[in-house]
């Protein structure tokens, strides 16, 4: 008991602060952005996203990933609904998309992973410029 | 056969990068394999004082790549392994630009010659020293401590390694498992999460550390050692087998440790 | 103690009568807590109404940012600086909690090598021009790095721990610094225990090898980890053991009456040391 106290009490030790400032502290050195332009990365792309479909701006969540050599960017997007009036260049891949499913994940921000939008947005870049410069 | 030719490195000083190189080494002398150690820090040289070597010292590095003297006059031998471990001592009045990479990479393969381990202490930072440290290595163990500067530092090093397509594993130094319950201190999952790097041992912060590096002991001669053991086990990773790790969570296992950081 | 003013006569030759004092805190060996004490001494030194400039001299890994919890505020740093693109007031981050530090940030993504040190000697002058301290953190080694900390410094604060490599490395750097820079003394991660054990060096072993004024000395607490985690300096906190310590060290800095730092226990342990320090002095 006293252990499961120590632990429930450990969650908000002063490591879980040690790590989520590690988190983005080396994002912003991977980057070689300053921590400022990180989060101007962050609304810029949610930004774009934006004008496509309609996002839940509160439950964003983008990181970055030192995956072997490369350095991948992981953009969590809950999407609430299709944004049908401002499609424009996008249209053909975004009308094809059924508006049913569109609302389940809209309904539920942690509908699963099956939702034929998929809210996790994977993208890797090259190792060239993103990660550490010699 | 080829000598492992690896490079202890962290980025961040006082990390345990000269007691992780003389103890591992120790151990592995210690298991019959031919060891060399050597040490990369010119102007700072310490490995000699860990071991208990500094008043042995004749030559140095420097001075076998200036062809002053040849390599086997500048081994010290450490009787206490019988043959088994030798120490290439660092410069002491000299500075790291007096080596190239390439001339270190010459030291460190003229080494492996007579060694089944090359082990390349390697300075502090990212500079002169540490490309001098990793020039003749084909593998790595990046040292470091469950502290937020250490493993801002320790990724730089990991990123800098990648680059030369190095491999590497990780060694988590000084955690003290009464914080890591506490949530005080990062534990070695989160370490090994933030830097994505392969776990190749645990060691506890443990004041028989200090104790052996005031004497110039080793632990792996010590049968009571309690740090002895985890030694061992990073050996014998090193060597290929499959140890698992200890759940620091065992008390069984800390409860000693515990008793002793208490009292500490 | 045998307390310099600040008014020395290195800063007297200066044109301006009230030039800051710039102080360069190193050591050697990395890990000895270099980063630790100029965050807190500079903390320290803010909290007593000093106006208190931080330069984090490690490029390429810097941390004196994460330890003053300054690490999302950071927007340029000490090569932009040099390199002209930005001005130091453009660079310089106002500390969360004094007013009155500031800190230049080292660069991360760039090589040491890369410091044009005149450019350096010349940002430390100027900060000498409108900073009471101007505090420079050291990188470990004593290459490139190390020299760039210096250049623009007249005075030396070394760090030592109770731990013969440590003592060594101290040893070396004074020996390069030179009495120029008349070097006070910190002895940190001092463990009272285990030196009453005789298990570690004392605080009289480690200055009967070094002899330099001992400015303060700071036991080894698991709350500075704590305090590392949270990128709040311990100094900032109104008491404790180790608060106090930075406290006094501050004082004394400032040229304060200060009672003389804590002396542990006297057992000795160097004698297997001594052998090594005979030829310095």
């Amino acid at each position: 008991m006293i252990e499961f106290l120590k632990r429930m009490f450990g969650q908000s030790g002063s490591s879980s602060t040690a790590k989520e400032r590690l988190r983005l502290v080396l994002m912003s050195d991977h980057l070689s952005l300053a921590p400022e332009l990180v989060e101007q990365l962050k609304i810029d792309l949610v930004e774009v996203i934006s004008r496509y479909v309609e996002v839940d701006r509160t439950k964003i969540e983008v990181s970055f990933e030192q995956q072997d050599s490369a350095l991948a960017m992981l953009a969590n997007i809950p999407i609430l609904a299709v944004n049908r009036p401002k499609v424009e260049a996008a249209a053909p891949a975004a009308a094809s998309l059924p508006a049913a499913h569109a609302s389940v994940a809209g309904d539920d921000p942690n509908a699963p992973a099956s939702a034929a939008l998929p809210r996790r947005k994977r993208r890797k870049k090259p190792a060239s410029k993103a990660v550490t410069v010699t | 056969m080829s000598a492992r030719k690896i490079v202890v490195t962290s980025g961040k000083g006082g990390v345990g990068k000269t007691t992780t190189t003389a103890n591992l080494g120790a151990t592995l002398a210690r298991r019959g394999h031919r060891v060399v150690l050597i040490d990369a820090d010119i102007g700072l040289r310490n490995l000699d004082l860990v071991l208990g070597l500094e008043k042995r010292i004749v030559f140095d590095l420097v001075e076998v790549i200036e062809g002053r003297c040849q390599l086997r006059q500048a081994l010290i031998r450490d009787k206490r392994f019988g043959e088994c471990l030798s120490i290439l001592p660092a410069a002491q009045t000299r500075n790291k630009d007096a080596v190239t990479p390439e001339q270190f990479a010459g030291v460190v393969r003229q080494c492996g010659e007579v060694a089944d381990f090359v082990l390349v202490d390697c300075p502090a930072g990212i500079e002169g020293g540490f490309r001098n440290a990793v020039a003749g290595a084909d593998e790595a163990i990046i040292v470091t401590t469950p502290e937020v500067s250490a493993i801002r530092d320790a990724d730089r090093v990991v990123g800098k390694l990648n680059e030369r397509r190095l491999p590497m594993r990780l060694i988590i130094n000084r955690i003290r498992p009464e914080m890591v319950r506490s949530g005080d201190m990062l534990s070695v999952e989160d370490v090994c999460e933030v830097l994505s790097t392969e776990l190749l041992g645990i060691v506890p912060d443990d004041e028989e550390i200090i104790d052996t590096t005031n004497r110039g002991e080793p632990v792996a001669l010590d049968d009571t050692s309690r740090l002895r053991t985890l030694y061992e086990k990073i050996a014998r990773r090193l060597e290929g087998e499959i140890v698992p790790f200890s759940n620091l969570d065992q008390p069984g296992f800390f409860g000693r440790l515990l008793g002793a950081l208490k009292a500490g | 103690m045998h307390e310099l003013k600040a008014e020395s006569p290195v800063v007297l030759t200066q044109p301006a009568p009230t030039l800051g004092r710039a102080i360069v805190v190193t050591s050697g060996k990395g890990g000895v807590g270099k980063t630790t004490t100029t965050a807190n001494l500079g903390t320290a030194l803010a909290q007593r109404g000093a106006k208190v400039a931080l330069i984090d001299a490690d490029v390429g890994l810097r941390n004196l940012d994460i330890l003053l919890g300054l690490e999302n505020r950071v927007r340029y740093h000490l090569l932009d600086v040099l390199e002209e693109r930005v001005t130091l007031d453009d660079a310089l981050v106002t500390d969360k909690h004094s007013p009155t530090l500031f800190l230049l940030a080292a660069a991360q993504s760039r090589e040491k090598d890369e410091v044009d040190m005149e450019k350096m000697r010349a940002v430390v002058a100027e900060l000498r021009t409108k900073f009471d301290y101007v505090l420079i953190d050291s990188p470990a080694g004593i290459e490139r790095g190390f020299q760039n900390a210096v250049i623009g410094a007249k005075e030396a604060i070394v760090v030592c721990t109770p731990e013969v490599s440590a003592v060594r490395d101290v040893d070396r750097v004074v020996g390069l610094l030179g009495s120029a820079f008349r070097p006070q003394l910190i002895v940190n991660r001092l463990r009272p225990l285990l030196v009453r054990k005789g298990k570690m060096l004392s605080v009289d072993d480690v200055n009967a090898i070094l002899r330099l004024p001992l400015l303060g000395v700071i036991a080894d607490e698991p709350e500075i980890i704590v305090s590392t985690n949270r990128g709040e300096p311990l100094a900032l906190r109104s008491e404790g053991a180790t608060a106090n310590a930075y406290r006094a060290i501050a004082a004394r800095l400032a040229g304060d009456d200060v009672a003389a730092p804590m002396v542990e226990a006297k057992e000795s342990l160097f004698g297997r040391l001594g052998s090594f320090f005979g030829g310095r002095r």
